[in-house]
């Protein structure tokens, strides 16, 4: 994934990498040490909650809680790669959407995801995807990273005996 | 991870240790959102909140006004003064006229103690104190608290003395409630007649000297003098208490330890404390006001929206996990 974010930005240059709370900002944690491991140029990355721009915030009960957005640099004119661990609806990359617009006026903004398992109720795509699933609306996936989960994988279960 | 608030915010007496731990983790991530280039999240879209103001104010009705605009609720401010409470209108219809008017929160503060209390049992919107008398002022507390936390990177064992008139101040209530729930250890000091009748009964220690106060504490939280409440004569007059508990650069330093300087305004300079303390090194005054806007974002954040009926549920499920 790494290298297709640099081949589809030409290079490193004017890149910016954030990743969606929480296991998008671990995602683009390793994105860019792979990046800086390959290339030997270090990447600005930063993370970005969604939270405060939900689309369903009137209807939920408790308040969920909000995660820390970070964005260390400008990004006016700059290419943001967004990453995050499961697209789903879609619903969260229109969060990221409307919320980096706050921060300035990106030169282009992709998207990469580690895995697509479809079901999209808006109209947005992945530029670079780990990779594509086919599964149930009642099945869920759950991505693991290392730093929260203690180790990397991806998990299909039944909603129903998720945990 | 839900513990809800449940649908007002009246004092710090009534929360747990583990809600203020959750208005101030919640408070992190709303400092952001005023350092960027566009203040506003969209999260408050369409809530509509009236900031009733029954006393003067500045600093917190305008930092309530920021923290309302900055997520996207419209705000309509409503002044004692030049309303229809000066033609002798209740508080409890006024609030009810409001209320038909389609609003969804109020912010109160009022000169009578449990304003807000009563005017919570009697409307749907959430309501939140901010300032009731001389009860509580539970979002100045919590920016005091943040503050705290911020500068010493934790609550926990701090010692704080509340110095001046403890007797008049809300906000003394709210941070002797706030610190001793997280840990932290209380002192006041202040002239008797300052101090509650029964502050014995308060978990504090009390300093009748601001010089042990000082040798004794991590942070003082200096209080102005309310001349505004004061219906008898408590003290000499403002030079003596200058002369006697005024906080000045000399009396700090003498303590063993740099003493954080903590003051919720507003300042009468040479009177409890002096220019040079106020505007000096040990000095978090004006990031107090600084967090006090995010403070005011987390607890509106909190108490807004949602179902009610769920936010109830999960009050009664007593905030699993």
């Amino acid at each position: 994934m790494a290298d297709e974010i640099v081949e589809l930005n030409n290079g490193t240059e004017n890149l910016v990498i954030v990743g969606i709370q929480r296991r998008g900002v671990q995602l683009a944690a390793q994105i860019v040490s792979t990046i800086s491991d390959r290339e030997e140029t270090d990447v600005p990355h930063g993370s970005l909650d969604i939270t405060l721009y939900r689309d369903d915030l009137q209807t939920v009960g408790p308040r969920p809680v909000v995660g820390q957005t970070r964005i260390p640099v400008d990004v006016e004119g700059k290419n943001v790669i967004i990453v995050d661990d499961v697209l789903y609806t879609g619903r969260t990359i229109r969060a990221a959407l409307d919320e980096l617009a706050d921060f300035g006026r990106p030169g282009r903004i992709a998207l990469a995801v580690l895995i697509d398992r479809g079901g999209r109720e808006l109209p947005i795509q992945p530029d670079v995807v780990g990779k594509t699933i086919a599964i149930l609306p009642t099945q869920r996936v759950d991505v693991l990273v290392e730093e929260l989960d203690g180790k990397n994988g991806v998990i299909v279960t039944d909603k129903e005996s998720a945990p | 991870m839900t513990l809800s608030l449940g649908k007002d915010l009246l004092g710090l007496e009534p929360l747990s240790r583990e809600q203020i731990q959750l208005i101030l983790d919640t408070a992190e991530p709303f400092k952001e959102i005023s350092q960027r280039a566009i203040k506003k999240v969209p999260t408050l879209r369409g809530a509509t909140i009236v900031n009733l103001f029954f006393e003067a104010s500045t600093r917190t009705r305008v930092s309530f006004e920021f923290a309302e605009k900055r997520l996207s609720a419209d705000a309509v401010n409503v002044a004692a003064s030049g309303s229809s409470v000066s033609k002798g209108e209740t508080l409890v219809d006024t609030a009810r006229n409001l209320e038909a008017m389609r609003i969804d929160m109020v912010v109160i503060r009022h000169g009578a103690s449990g304003a807000a209390q009563f005017l919570a049992e009697r409307i749907e919107s959430n309501v939140i104190n901010a300032g009731d008398g001389t009860h509580e002022h539970p979002t100045q507390g919590l920016l005091d608290l943040l503050t705290l936390r911020d500068h010493f990177g934790r609550i926990d064992g701090l010692k704080v003395c509340i110095v001046g008139d403890v007797l008049h101040s809300r906000v003394a209530r709210s941070n002797i409630w706030g610190l001793t729930k997280m840990g932290a250890e209380v002192g006041v000091c202040g002239p008797r007649s300052l101090l509650p009748n029964a502050v014995e009964e308060l978990p504090v220690t009390v300093f009748r000297r601001v010089e042990e106060a000082i040798e004794w504490a991590d942070a003082l939280n200096i209080l102005r003098l309310q001349l505004e409440r004061m219906t008898a004569g408590y003290i000499p007059s403002l030079r003596e208490y200058n002369r006697v508990f005024g906080v000045s650069r000399e009396r700090l330093e003498r303590a063993p330890r740099d003493v954080l300087i903590l003051h919720p305004g507003p300042m009468n300079r040479g009177v409890e404390i002096d220019s040079d303390v106020a505007d000096g090194p040990f000095s978090v005054i004006l990031d107090q006001v600084t967090n006090g806007v995010a403070v005011r974002m987390a607890v509106l954040y909190m108490l807004s929206g949602g179902k009610p009926e769920l936010a109830e549920a999960a009050k009664g499920r007593g905030g699993n996990e």
